[in-house]
């Protein structure tokens, strides 16, 4: 329960934004927060007051895992800070690159591989695996 | 006179209308709802009444709450009986885990883009060390706990 006083400001601010699934659990000293972003922009704000809560994320007893999830078939955003983001032959980074699309351009999701790896189709028609992390529904 | 005798032949009827029709569903309602809606406990519960019973649905957090709600609704007047449908709703799942060999190919992926970054796992507790930039660390995070280890140990020099 300690854990759980320690972040209520985050999972205050998880409920306010209207988090889908959120779930709150302690186990073994480590508080796990799940649950479905309605956006990229609420992911970015939890992150941030998880940050001022424990600064630099040093504790470990804390594992966040609250993302935009978004559905297949729908469109996403390409999300990445500065880079293109590649598209590869199959799930995985050892995967050659077939393609990749720009910062902020929208593309579609069509399912997803795992938790980390989605296949996608650029509007220019590639289509390949991206990483999750690194796109955003498009609201 | 007559004015005056009106006036309290007029009062008196208005007084004695509520009391001898008794007191309304409707304001049975109104006053079990401020009742619940003025504990945390009962916040979510919702209140049906038809002719003094009441039935309470909505979900309460734990059995200690739910079997607080009879009583505390059978205090309000005009209250002749209490459906108790309220629920409790069951624990989040547990959370999920992987094994080790699973969180070593992820992980892989999950830190390529950062190269002052090393990943190391034992028992699903993750390990990093290394550089990185503030602006980094964020997304670093987002990606290894999205690997869903037991544990981050972030050992990482931020600068």
């Amino acid at each position: 329960m300690a854990l759980q006083d320690k972040y209520k400001a985050l999972i205050d601010a998880a409920t306010a934004a209207g988090v889908a699934n959120l779930a709150v659990r302690e186990q073994d000293n480590v508080l796990y927060i799940d649950g479905d972003a309605p956006s990229g922009a609420v992911k970015d704000q939890l992150w941030a007051v998880y940050d001022q809560i424990d600064p630099n994320f040093t504790s470990g007893d804390l594992v966040l895992n609250v993302n935009a999830k978004a559905d297949p078939g729908s469109k996403v955003r390409v999300a990445t800070q500065e880079t293109a983001l590649n598209i590869r032959k199959g799930p995985g980074t050892d995967q050659p690159v077939v393609g990749k699309a720009q910062k902020d351009e929208i593309i579609t999701l069509i399912s997803k591989a795992s938790d980390q790896w989605a296949s996608v189709r650029t509007d220019d028609g590639t289509e390949g695996y991206a990483y999750m992390q690194y796109l955003e529904p498009v609201a | 006179m007559k004015r005056i005798l009106t006036m309290i032949a007029f009062v008196a009827l208005v007084f004695a209308l509520p009391s001898c029709k008794g007191k309304s569903d409707a304001d049975i309602k109104k006053d079990v709802d401020a009742k619940l809606a003025s504990s945390a406990d009962f916040s979510s519960l919702t209140a049906d009444v038809k002719d003094g019973a009441v039935t309470i649905s909505g979900t309460v957090k734990d059995d200690a709450a739910k079997t607080a709600v009879e009583p505390a609704v059978k205090e309000v007047k005009g209250v002749k009986s209490v459906v108790n449908n309220a629920t409790v709703p069951p624990p989040p799942p547990p959370p999920t885990i992987n094994p080790d060999d699973i969180l070593n190919n992820t992980l892989k992926d999950a830190i390529k883009d950062n190269a002052g970054v090393k990943a190391e796992v034992k028992d699903g507790v993750v390990t990093l060390t290394g550089d990185i930039k503030k602006a980094d660390l964020p997304v670093l995070m987002q990606k290894v706990m999205g690997t869903h280890p037991k544990k981050v140990e972030n050992k990482l020099t931020v600068k």
